[in-house]
């Protein structure tokens, strides 16, 4: 049993002129303490809409079906009142443009402090204690809490919103876009941190991004979304050599390489829409291996064996499998 | 060169621009379309006025004083004159005062407020200062001593009302003709090369029309206020007939004392009504600009849990 | 170093913002610090060249774009375009060179107008500089322009509002506004980071292709140390408002000569998750340009500075050892 198990999620929204959205469609992924899960897609293809999910923070016009499970709890069973006990004290969430989500005109450590005395009840004085240590665990003095977030520079920024959601010691940290607004020297070090923060703490992370090679580099096993579903997952080893599903090869294909010299090829088209169903698969307009059952049946999620070394589970939606074995091209140049 | 797959959603037809702000107001808000309704009918019923007013607003219809009746709807005033058509007449002027003083406020509010936000620095110090002063200055005092110093003319009105009015629609139009200045797709066409003029006319007055046309309406119900305010302080021509001066002569000539409720209420009615349609669609309007203003995160709806339906044998 | 060919000289290229001072600094009569936000850059770019000018925020990247464009107002150096100086020229007089010289610029969602459809977009630069006498002589151009920036056929978006196009197209759209002059010059500044991975190279290939045929020369803009390395000729690496490496793009990738450059690299995450590399994570941030350290700018985060860095502001020259071509480098250490 993993520490966090997410089965069979789907979200729908609600539109105004009626209708739904159906932004996610069935997902499903294991976690365990101490591990780097990657959520990689582009956008509108769900992730981030995934883990409000799990955290229960979707807006009044969502409606959500599955199974989120902490610890063999499942967490989702209640609606809100079942989740709001673990939100923050089990599962925690560093929110895209955190660093621009803090209050203006309150210090620092009162941020930080603040979920402490929330959700634990302990007392003022306690809790900025506690906060102080979470800066310096973050890598920001203790002293600068008392500092307003404007004179903070973007990377102490984004430290200080890990630091706030590390307040109230979760075990699963979600963190979405962390680095996407910064530097790329100022990535290296938060990604250090949150690597840093998973191997000493157990803590388990999952890092949801567009960002390919971020999650090649911090994450032992990831899964790609497109169109509300995940298409290919297993250990980024695996994904990058041994690739599967051809919006993973062709997504690799996309992202230039610093060293490469290989051509770097945009994928034609764009998303489906979400609000009709879908015949056959999703990613059928825009993929360069269609076979006839495509256009028919929609790919399931299914198992593949393990190939030369990988061991974590490999799964893969996509017909191309099932009926060449060998599976897509391996790698890429 | 390389071809652009044609991309869902890029249907045959053409769509028309995102429906006008003021569109989108009236359709989904039924308060603006009520706010228009009413200031619609009261502009016809100047428009009309000549026509419908059922007597003579100078001649002497009825006695001093008489109740409403089925020939005096409204019952008549002090002078035997009747309450309805002196309502309707009066109507017109105040209306014709009030969207001419609020045009003009309009024009050097607008004026000012894209002159100062555009071009920034002395010229944005200056105006500004300039606005300042009129703000700042007390409403009535303001309008005794000019009215005073005038005379009682229509025109005269016309020009104290757009003065004390211009300020406060120059300060708005300054704000957001500053945010909009900063927008990428203004800076690409200076580094194109084109014209301040152009700029402004083809980029920034559009996107600044809809707070312009919000503020223009809030404006009416406001000249429409100082009107009567001015009237009833004795500050207009006695002889003109205006919703204010109708209640002027109401208080004037003791119409309280002697009971006669209708040369005052009806009259006070009417300019509520009006105002508060004026009010009704300057706000629908200006909510219609202001996405933000939506709460949906306050709403204590939560979201909602549907049962578990898998998607098949060997999914995961 | 003007010759045939040259399409943009920048020379000791110096910009900068005054920082405000408060009237407590006014009355004391403290004195007027300034942001160097570009404090001396030169570098020259060719007919059918693109040279990337690469960095991360506050380097002066995206200044020197804005001053090369006049828009930002230059303290120094020279801008020559095309054997023309067009540093110190009136606006009036840039007017018609403006044509020459356009930008594209980052965020495809804001640069166009929203409430103009796209052939009025495309259009607009024509009517400002009067090309096109006729409606039908600029529908043909703007036509001609769309279909150059790949959208085609144009006539399917012609009369679409920028709301109805992706982020792929919207920037396709700002690059046929920008080529409806037929420049000589194409600024593009950071032209994909706000675009989804897979549209990317399609969007870098066009810009790639545009100045292959030719006519034109790119100066891209980015943060992208990737992008920079697959499309650009030559890499120019600016710290804190200098260029401290500049050379052909394989050669400064494969081969880095200043310490920033090969701490940069080094961060690059690989999309090979065998491919580990050390990381030679600088600590702390770039420091504040209004406060740009004495001697080498690079000198307090540099991890091979020695005493006599502090010396010295060193200026670019040529990188010692043998390089198949020529490889400059700001390090007295290099």
């Amino acid at each position: 049993m993993s520490l966090l198990e997410v089965r069979d999620l789907n979200v729908w929204f609600g539109l105004p002129g009626g209708g739904e959205l159906h932004a996610v469609q069935g997902v499903g992924f294991d976690l365990d303490a101490g591990e780097r899960f990657g959520l990689v897609g582009e956008s509108g293809c769900g992730k981030t809409t995934s883990i409000l999910a799990m955290m229960g923070l979707l807006p009044p016009n969502a409606s959500v079906a599955g199974e989120v499970s902490l610890a063999g709890t499942n967490i989702l069973a209640g609606g809100e009142d079942s989740v709001r006990p673990h939100r923050w004290t089990d599962i925690a969430m560093v929110f895209q443009g955190a660093m621009n989500a803090l209050n203006p005109v309150r210090t620092v450590l009162s941020q930080i402090a603040e979920p402490i005395v929330l959700h634990g009840g302990s007392s003022a004085v306690a809790a900025r204690k506690r906060a102080g240590e979470l800066l310096e665990l973050v890598g920001i003095p203790a002293s600068s809490g008392s500092r307003y977030p404007h004179e903070f520079s973007g990377g102490m920024r984004q430290r200080a919103a890990i630091a706030m959601a590390l307040a109230c010691e979760p075990k699963v940290l979600l963190a979405d876009e962390p680095t996407t607004a910064l530097d790329v020297m100022v990535q290296a070090q938060i990604l250090d941190l949150l690597v840093g923060l998973s191997d000493e703490f157990g803590l388990a992370l999952m890092l949801v991004t567009h960002d390919l090679p971020v999650v090649a580099q911090v994450c032992q096993r990831a899964a790609v979304m497109y169109a509300g579903e995940i298409v290919e997952t297993g250990t980024t080893d695996a994904l990058f050599h041994y690739t599967r599903h051809p919006y993973t090869r062709l997504l690799f294909a996309a992202t230039p390489d610093l060293y490469g010299t290989g051509a770097v090829a945009s994928i034609p088209g764009a998303p489906p829409r979400l609000d009709e169903p879908v015949v056959g698969c999703p990613f059928l307009p825009r993929c360069d291996s269609v076979v006839e059952r495509c256009e028919r049946e929609r790919p399931l999620l299914r198992l593949v064996g393990a190939v030369d070394g990988a061991t974590a589970a490999h799964a893969v939606a996509c017909h191309r499998d099932d009926a060449g074995g060998a599976g897509g091209a391996g790698g890429t140049q | 060169m390389s071809a652009v797959a044609t991309e869902p959603g890029l249907t045959g037809t053409v769509s028309r621009a995102r429906a006008g702000l003021i569109r989108q107001a009236l359709m989904e808000r039924k308060a603006a379309a009520l706010g228009l309704g009413i200031i619609a009918f009261f502009v016809i019923l100047a428009i009309a006025a000549p026509l419908i007013a059922p007597y003579s607003t100078t001649a002497r219809t009825c006695a001093v004083f008489a109740p409403p009746s089925a020939s005096h709807w409204f019952g008549c005033d002090d002078g035997g004159i009747d309450m309805l058509s002196e309502i309707i007449s009066g109507g017109r002027i105040s209306l014709i005062i009030g969207f001419a003083a609020t045009l003009i406020a309009m024009l050097i509010g607008g004026g000012v407020g894209i002159a100062s936000g555009y071009f920034g620095r002395w010229l944005d110090i200056t105006l500004m200062r300039i606005t300042d002063y009129l703000l700042v200055i007390p409403d009535l005092a303001f309008a005794m001593v000019i009215a005073d110093v005038w005379g009682p003319s229509l025109s005269h009105v016309i020009g104290v009302i757009a003065i004390l009015e211009w300020a406060t629609t120059a300060r708005i139009i300054r704000a957001q003709v500053m945010s909009v200045k900063e927008r990428v797709y203004i800076k690409r066409a200076r580094s194109i090369g084109a014209s301040h003029a152009r700029i402004i006319g083809r980029h920034i007055l559009p996107q600044v029309g809809p707070l312009l046309m919000a503020n223009t309406v809030l404006t009416v119900a406001v000249a429409i206020y100082l009107e009567t305010a001015l009237a009833f302080l004795g500050l207009e021509d006695p002889t003109t007939t205006t919703w204010g001066t109708i209640l002027e002569h109401a208080f004037d000539r003791a119409a309280v004392s002697a009971g006669a409720w209708w040369a005052i209420v009806p009259d006070g009615l009417v300019i509520t009504l009006l105002i508060m349609g004026c009010f009704l669609l300057g706000q629908a309007i200006e909510d219609a600009l202001n996405p933000r203003l939506k709460v949906a995160h306050l709403s204590s709806r939560r979201w909602a849990l549907r049962p578990l339906a898998g998607r098949g044998p060997g999914a995961i | 170093m003007t010759g045939e060919g040259i399409l943009l000289d920048v020379a000791d290229l110096r910009a900068r913002y005054p920082v405000r001072r408060s009237i407590a600094d006014r009355l004391a009569r403290r004195p007027r610090h300034w942001v160097r936000a570009v404090d001396g850059v030169s570098f020259s770019l060719r007919r059918g060249e693109m040279v990337a000018l690469v960095g991360e925020s506050g380097c002066g990247k995206t200044t020197t774009a804005q001053t090369i464009l006049r828009m930002v107002e230059s303290a120094g150096g020279t801008i020559t375009v095309d054997g023309q100086d067009i540093t110190a020229l009136s606006q009036r007089r840039l007017r018609p060179l403006r044509r020459g010289i356009q930008m594209v610029y980052q965020d495809p969602y804001e640069s166009l107008d929203p409430r103009f459809r796209v052939r009025q977009t495309v259009a607009e630069p024509l009517l400002v500089h009067g090309l096109g006498a006729t409606r039908r002589e600029r529908d043909e151009l703007v036509a001609g322009a769309l279909e150059r920036a790949g959208l085609a056929p144009a006539g399917l978006y012609l009369d679409r509002y920028p709301h109805e196009l992706s982020g792929g197209q919207r920037q396709r759209v700002a690059i046929a506004a920008a080529l409806a002059l037929d420049p000589v010059l194409l600024l593009a500044d950071e032209p994909v980071s706000m675009l989804d991975v897979s549209v990317r190279a399609g969007v870098l290939a066009l810009l790639d292709g545009l100045r292959r045929d030719g006519r034109l020369g790119v100066l891209m803009i980015t943060h992208d140390l990737s992008t920079a390395a697959h499309f650009a000729d030559r890499i120019a690496v600016m710290y804190l408002g200098r260029i401290v490496e500049y050379g052909p793009a394989r050669q400064v990738i494969n081969d880095p000569q200043h310490p920033y450059t090969k701490a940069l690299l080094s961060v690059v995450p690989d999309r090979d998750p065998r491919r580990r590399k050390t990381a030679q994570i600088l600590s702390g941030e770039t420091p504040n340009p209004v406060a740009i350290p004495t001697g080498c700018r690079f000198r307090p985060r540099c991890p091979i500075a020695e005493d006599r860095c502090a010396e010295t502001d060193p200026h670019l020259k040529l990188a010692r050892g043998a390089h198949p071509e020529p490889h400059e480098v700001a390090c007295i250490l290099a």
